[in-house]
């Protein structure tokens, strides 16, 4: 063995070509962080008056429905309306119950490597797009406190596995018509699309592809983490795509059952 | 006949400035051929570094109108109409023209420990094509230095490319990683002494790869949650304590194998 040459010194400095200048680029690379501040301003606006509404989450007996809004759900306190909870309940907290869960989901897509990649540039300005300069002297990246905390994220991703099995259940409760039996209504179908995105939104995630196999040095040795990971893959590839299909749709979720519950929209039974 | 006008960096280290050239347009060429006949015609000091013209050497790395790219692929009725601006890569200092020295990344390779595989067994190495096929591409890189150049990292903060190896060389830390006869354990060196945390995965590097390598994807952010396991989740650490595994510390993982 030799030592190795991680002594040589990098040799920094040196007269930089090219014009001093922010950036060359002449297409329009402002518009991508632009649509993306736009988006997520627009949801975390929403998604906060959401969460502190703390009513007409829960469409009930008295539709002949069984609705609840992704952003109630699993509702935890005593003071959930009637027929949303499932029996066990914090008692004590007079907020709404979004506040006590949204945590988890939310501290899943700010962890995500995706929506990292999104707010670095559109919010953040690190950089704002490709080839055009960052806009901050200094830079240390997710090396330091706060942003070194994004490497939890695999723990997000298992509360938000944990959020999914939840929400899937919500979605086989609305196929419920209480005092009329089962059947398919819109709400029925928002509530299992909802459902799916969050999952292939998780299933997607690049925690998930590493923990299903990609940690592994050899797949021959494990043959059935090859075929999750194989299964994964081409999931990952579309990450982005899940990424904001399920977040809009998170959102409409609660639009719909929230305009259901409020007497604004009538239900439609589909058969 | 129709012409095209490129505005080209023309400069070494004492400085430089834009020089517009106007030539008469042909059909199918691409930006290092107009730069060629820039040479044959007005400006033959003009320097530029090329060699295949077929997008596999890496020598021609530049950035067009603002946009780190091969120019010997940058077809130039791909181009907006209007004048073509042609710069050196901005990360590395400039040699002169469009020439610039990207010696920092080779010591940067210098620094990557070579493949540590075990004591060859009787009849040889035995390798699944499961196994391999992971790394198959990041083996496609050329080396244009391209994904280092546009990396904010180190483009926008000189003082990083001390302990920062870039995105070209996480592309080989992965693959390493991903070998299935290494025995090595480069985590903690990447994370400690590459720099791996600084990027913060705005894929850039894979948005200007010639060659379509998923930098970010397949080898940063795999990396990145090897990193995890080796440093930041308490379920790995106590698997590691029960099964009384040891990680290797970056000066153990840095030492290279005798050639």
């Amino acid at each position: 063995m030799t030592a190795v040459e991680s002594s040589t010194k990098v040799q920094l400095g040196g007269a930089r070509g090219g014009p001093d200048e922010s950036t060359l680029r002449q297409d329009r690379w402002w518009l991508q962080p632009v649509v993306t501040v736009s988006i997520l301003t627009a949801f975390v606006i929403y998604s906060t008056w959401a969460a502190f509404q703390n009513k007409n989450y829960f469409v009930g007996a008295s539709f002949h429905r069984d609705l609840i809004s992704p952003f109630y759900s699993p509702c935890l306190t005593s003071n959930c309306v009637a027929g949303s909870t499932s029996g066990f309940a914090i008692h004590g907290w007079a907020l709404s119950p979004a506040l006590l869960i949204l945590i988890f989901p939310l501290g899943f897509r700010m962890t995500c490597y995706y929506y990292r990649r999104s707010y670095y540039r559109a919010f953040w300005w690190s950089p704002p797009a490709c080839a055009v300069t960052d806009a901050h002297a200094n830079y240390s990246g997710e090396t330091r406190f706060p942003l070194i905390i994004q490497n939890i994220h695999r723990y997000f991703f298992y509360a938000g596995l944990l959020f999914n099995v939840l929400l899937t259940y919500d979605a086989i409760r609305a196929f419920r018509q209480p005092g009329l039996g089962w059947g398919v209504t819109v709400g029925t179908v928002v509530l299992c699309v909802n459902a799916s995105l969050l999952w292939l939104y998780s299933l997607s995630c690049h925690a998930c592809r590493h923990l299903c196999g990609g940690q592994l040095r050899t797949f021959s040795n494990h043959p059935i983490r090859h075929k999750l990971w194989k299964f994964v893959t081409p999931l990952n590839a579309k990450h982005m795509n899940f990424a904001w299909a399920s977040l809009m749709f998170v959102a409409l979720t609660d639009v719909y059952v929230r305009l259901v519950a409020s007497g604004a929209l009538t239900d439609y039974k589909l058969f | 006949m129709a012409e095209v006008t490129m505005r080209v960096w023309r400069g070494d280290a004492n400085g430089g400035d834009f020089e517009e050239y106007t030539l008469p347009q042909n059909e199918g060429e691409v930006v290092l051929d107009v730069i060629h006949r820039i040479q044959a015609t007005e400006a033959p000091d003009l320097a530029c570094r090329w060699n295949c013209k077929a997008g596999k050497c890496g020598s021609c790395s530049a950035e067009i109108n603002g946009k780190p790219r091969l120019m010997c692929m940058t077809r130039m009725d791909q181009l907006p109409g209007g004048t073509v601006t042609v710069t050196p890569m901005k990360t590395f200092p400039i040699i002169r023209d469009l020439v610039t020295d990207v010696s920092f990344n080779y010591e940067m390779a210098k620094k990557v420990p070579a493949l540590l595989p075990p004591p060859m067994p009787e009849g040889g190495y035995t390798m699944f094509q499961e196994d391999v096929e992971r790394g198959q591409e990041f083996r496609k890189c050329i080396e244009c230095f391209l994904c280092q150049d546009v990396c904010h990292v180190i483009r926008d903060h000189e003082d990083n490319k001390q302990h920062y190896a870039g995105p070209r060389f996480f592309i080989r830390y992965a693959e390493l990683e991903m070998h299935p006869l290494d025995t090595n354990d480069r985590r903690d060196l990447v994370r400690e002494d590459m720099g791996l945390g600084y990027c913060n995965i705005t894929k850039c590097c894979t948005e200007v790869c010639p060659e379509h390598i998923h930098i970010t994807d397949n080898a940063i952010i795999p990396l990145k949650e090897r990193v995890v396991d080796a440093d930041f989740d308490p379920v790995a650490w106590l698997g590691r304590k029960i099964r009384r595994k040891t990680k290797r510390t970056p000066a153990e993982a840095a030492v290279q194998p005798a050639p």
